[in-house]
């Protein structure tokens, strides 16, 4: 059975493209942001998904305005870098999972999520920055990825309810997807910023701190957040942050976080990162158990589950 | 006809890209993503107004093209995704177009976020309905009298679960 292991966000600056590909990432302002992803590099080589499913927006790139698809899942077998007009990314190509972007399609429409699924795609800085930043610059990308196109630039973008959800739905048909796949998902854009308008150049970090604290420990409260609370608080283009409800829903209620980084600014953008694994739902029914019935068990050899545990360690209370 | 009114347009300087922009504006953006073709920003510098026609732009929409104003450009439905591509036709950073949009200088622009940016204080609202953030989310009672600070002058949350390390910039 697949499993997703772990959640990964990430700001996706553009920025931050153009310093590595041209080689900057040693300047000072870069390696204030860069030097942030360090651990995160180490933990992703730790890691090693089988594959990743990248939660992004397309920038005008692959979606003018003449299709704007809400939700769309990159079926294909390849998704090469997008000329955003000063030629393609020099980033390998994409190579996604066709086998299991299928299955997740059949899986979330029947779900009630009636999302796009596009077989021929280019995928831009949205997707391909924060591969950078968790796997550095390797000649190809060491697992699979599926792509998730969400849009956030045309108004209005799907709420963060509705992100969470899908995540839930992503959630359950990696888990009946028949082999055994460890699956990170990425959640991307963000976070606090304003690029267009009078107001451009917002910054709110006290909102980012914020959303960072609940999206470890309260996110059903962010997906109750009004979009015009994003764009307010967060910048128009901070609304992007719904992104990484996608990726939080697709975890357990209950998870760890392992990282987090936070620094202001990259180009326009306060970026923002985090880590969160799911804790290892066997393993932790193993542990649990024995700790539970650790007299119990002293007495009585045989204890087959917490709950008969519990039974036996009452009766034992109420015996003395 | 006036727009609709929205919760959105209380929030200053700033104009959101939503379903009615996007029918105003489909020629602005469909013009932009022209310019992603070689042949097309040539075509375009060689002669704009001439290029100009080939889309359906109003009167007005046609002159903020070709004055790059982009601020107007955004209000009658140009995207800052699409306009940007006009931006990099003509050899200008996307700092240039910030500055530009924000009426400052690009200098004094990298210097605001190099400072941490704009603050959302006195940023929040037109009708000044909204002061301060909702007490819904997680933060710390603000108080709004106190003036926001610098991103990076603000102290790191000691409400940080224990076990997650907190790496600053």
């Amino acid at each position: 059975m697949a499993r997703i292991i772990a959640g990964v966000a990430s700001s996706h600056v553009p920025a931050i493209g153009a310093a590595i590909d041209n080689h900057r990432t040693e300047e000072p302002y870069w390696q204030r942001v860069f030097s942030g992803f360090e651990k995160s590099k180490e933990w992703m080589a730790k890691t090693k998904p089988d594959v990743c499913i990248g939660v992004y927006n397309d920038h005008a790139s692959a979606f003018s305005v003449e299709i704007v698809p809400t939700f769309a899942l990159g079926c294909a077998a390849e998704f090469p870098p997008a000329d955003e007009g000063w030629g393609p990314r020099p980033v390998p190509v994409v190579k996604g999972h066709p086998q299991l972007a299928a299955h997740i399609a059949q899986s979330v429409i029947l779900d009630e999520f009636d999302l796009t699924v596009v077989n021929k795609m280019e995928v831009d800085h949205g997707l391909t920055v924060p591969l950078n930043l968790l796997f550095g610059s390797p000649q190809e990308w060491p697992c699979p990825i599926i792509p998730l196109a969400v849009n956030v630039v045309l108004y209005p973008p799907p709420t963060g309810h509705r992100c969470f959800m899908l995540g839930r739905a992503i959630r359950k048909a990696v888990e009946s997807y028949p082999e055994d796949l460890r699956v990170v998902v990425f959640g991307t854009g963000g976070m606090s910023h304003q690029i267009s308008g009078p107001r451009a150049g917002l910054i709110n970090s006290k909102f980012d701190k914020a959303f960072l604290d609940n999206l470890t420990k309260d996110p059903k409260k962010l997906t109750r957040m009004p979009h015009v609370e994003y764009m307010r608080e967060a910048g128009a283009e901070g609304v992007e942050m719904v992104m990484w409800l996608v990726m939080r829903g697709a975890l357990d209620d209950r998870i760890e976080e392992v990282y987090r980084f936070y620094t202001v600014p990259a180009s326009n953008t306060a970026v923002g990162h985090i880590i969160l694994e799911n804790r290892p739902r066997a393993a932790s029914r193993r542990t649990a158990a024995p700790k539970a019935s650790k007299r119990v068990a002293a007495r009585k050899a045989k204890t087959p589950t917490r709950r008969a545990a519990a039974r036996a360690k009452l009766t034992m209370i109420r015996g003395r | 006809m006036a727009r609709e009114q929205h919760d959105y347009n209380d929030i200053p300087g700033t104009f959101v890209f939503d379903q009615e922009r996007s029918r105003q504006g489909y020629g602005i953006n469909m013009f932009c993503m022209s310019l992603m073709k070689e042949e097309n920003r040539k075509a375009f510098k060689a002669d704009e107004a001439e290029y100009l026609k080939k889309f359906k732009l109003t009167p007005e929409q046609t002159e903020a093209i070709l004055k790059r104003d982009y601020n107007r450009m955004l209000e009658l439905g140009g995207n800052i995704y699409f306009t940007a591509k006009l931006g990099a036709t003509d050899g200008h950073s996307f700092q240039h177009l910030a500055a530009v949009m924000t009426g400052s200088t690009q200098d004094d622009y990298a210097k605001m976020m190099l400072g941490g940016g704009r603050s959302v204080e006195g940023n929040r609202s037109k009708s000044g309905k909204v002061l301060a953030a909702k007490p819904a989310r997680r933060a710390k009672p603000s108080k709004p009298a106190k003036p926001a600070k610098p991103a990076r002058a603000a102290k790191p949350k000691a409400k940080t679960p224990s076990k997650a390390r907190s790496k600053r910039g």
